[in-house]
């Protein structure tokens, strides 16, 4: 089943002429486009395509230099940060603070104040919340995995993800997609910025071919159900 | 969402950090003991010349000694990106200044319960006036310092030498309330005039430049 939300519902990310330039070079150039709910969106490209320069400009990071995002129905992502999960290249974790701390004091500022929230967060993505271990003496796997906890903990409807597996082992990266194959069937809408497009193929939705600051083209697949990614022999 | 909350919350995460660290304490104790010490020596100073200049060395060294915790307030923001993760969540813009801010008035304030008694060892330091009111312009004093120093810290936060720019910033602008500081506490120690207006101006800077960096903070935050 894909996305349990039906795709006449209103789009969840509307883009409208969105430019974005740093100094003289123009990152994004123009993209107007609109994204359903309920989908797994994979955006690919070269590098420099504007991939990430598109997350930020959705996830309220950087101002566009023209043209509006409108995010599930409000203007202001500001008005809607409580509704959105992101997840950024770098960790976006403390190194000094452990695991469970870290997600403590981030569902502080969703004002989730149930800790079993975060225990369950930490689990759902493989690590032990009574590990008394500093984030700074954890693997690369750890702090992706972490990460991930730290974007979706607050049960967001729009998950953001930018290179989710970046250095991350395959085993590791299988089952975060998985993971991400389960939001979308409760019907989120995510999107996956990746160089590692293979590893979604079983669960995205659709893949958003970005290419000079624009996007160049969308192709909608079908996802395999879940049970076919997580039997998969390559784990 | 409550900005009480999440300012309690950060607080206590910087606290904890620091407690574990101890980056931003050890720094400026080793460097304000560097300043009593060299300064001992090269002015050698007698009980009555000390009440002279006691007030301006006392805050030029917590000055300089505040701006080396100030550079380091962000540094774990910076640190994997972590300021990103505050700036996408739904929590207060202020609540992260005053946070910070109140964790460097409590570095600092340490630091100057540690440093005073060696202060009036050294430079054989006795105030003629009271002393709570000693701890008054302290208190307001080390608030004026941090306030601007956190806020003028994340300024700098983007640019490329920001060890540089933050006394850069920092310094023109604290000189009304360094001016207060000094001219209060010389004032105290040598019991030869009335503070009081020095600490009403103190608390008028405090109040106007707090005021101006919550309104300004969020834009900071989000500037590129």
């Amino acid at each position: 089943m894909t996305g349990s939300t039906d795709s006449s519902s209103p789009p969840v990310v509307v883009l409208e002429n969105l430019v974005k330039f740093f100094g003289r070079f123009a990152a994004l150039r123009g993209i107007s486009d609109s994204f359903a709910p309920g989908k797994l969106y994979v955006i690919v490209g070269d590098n420099g395509a504007g991939k990430s320069t598109l997350l930020r400009v959705i996830a309220g990071l950087i101002e566009p230099s023209q043209g509006s995002v409108t995010l599930l129905d409000a203007k202001s992502t500001r008005e809607v940060a409580h509704r959105i999960g992101y997840m950024g290249h770098a960790p976006l974790l403390y190194d000094e603070l452990d695991g469970l701390e870290n997600l403590r004091y981030f569902a502080g500022l969703y004002d989730v104040h149930d800790h079993t929230i975060c225990h369950d967060a930490m689990r759902r993505v493989g690590l032990d919340p009574d590990l008394e271990r500093r984030v700074g003496q954890y693997s690369q796997g750890m702090r992706q995995r972490l990460s991930l906890a730290r974007a979706l903990f607050h049960d967001p409807e729009l998950i953001l993800l930018d290179e989710p597996f970046s250095n991350v082992d395959v085993h590791s990266a299988h089952d975060m997609a998985a993971i991400l194959g389960t939001e979308r069937d409760q019907g989120k809408t995510i999107f996956v910025v990746t160089h590692q497009s293979a590893l979604m193929e079983q669960v995205a939705d659709e893949f958003v071919h970005m290419a000079d600051g624009k996007i160049e083209s969308r192709e909608a697949v079908r996802p395999l159900p879940l049970s076919a990614t997580t039997a998969g022999g390559d784990r | 969402m409550s900005t009480a909350t999440v300012t309690k919350s950060t607080l206590l995460k910087d606290l904890r950090m620091e407690w574990r660290s101890k980056d931003a304490i050890n720094s400026m104790l080793f460097f304000s003991l560097l300043v009593v010490v060299i300064f001992s020596f090269a002015f050698n100073p007698t009980a009555e010349e000390s009440r002279l200049i006691a007030g301006g060395l006392i805050w030029v060294a917590f000055l300089f000694a505040a701006v080396v915790a100030l550079n380091q307030t962000w540094a774990r923001e910076l640190h994997n990106q972590v300021l990103d993760a505050y700036r996408v969540s739904p929590a207060p813009a202020n609540a992260l200044l005053l946070a910070k801010a109140l964790g460097n008035f409590l570095f600092v304030v340490v630091l100057e319960v540690l440093m005073a008694p060696l202060f009036v060892v050294f430079y054989q330091l006795r105030s003629v006036g009271p002393v709570w009111q000693l701890i008054v312009i302290a208190l307001l004093g080390t608030w004026a310092l941090v306030v601007n120093g956190t806020f003028f810290a994340a300024l700098s936060i983007r640019t490329r030498s920001r060890e540089i720019m933050l006394p850069l910033i920092l310094f023109p602008i604290s000189i009304p309330a360094l001016l207060a500081m000094v001219d209060a506490t010389t004032s105290i120690l040598t019991g030869d005039s009335s503070p009081d207006f020095w600490m009403k101006m103190l608390l008028v800077y405090d109040v106007v430049f707090t005021a101006v960096c919550l309104l300004l903070f969020e834009s900071v935050l989000n500037a590129e």
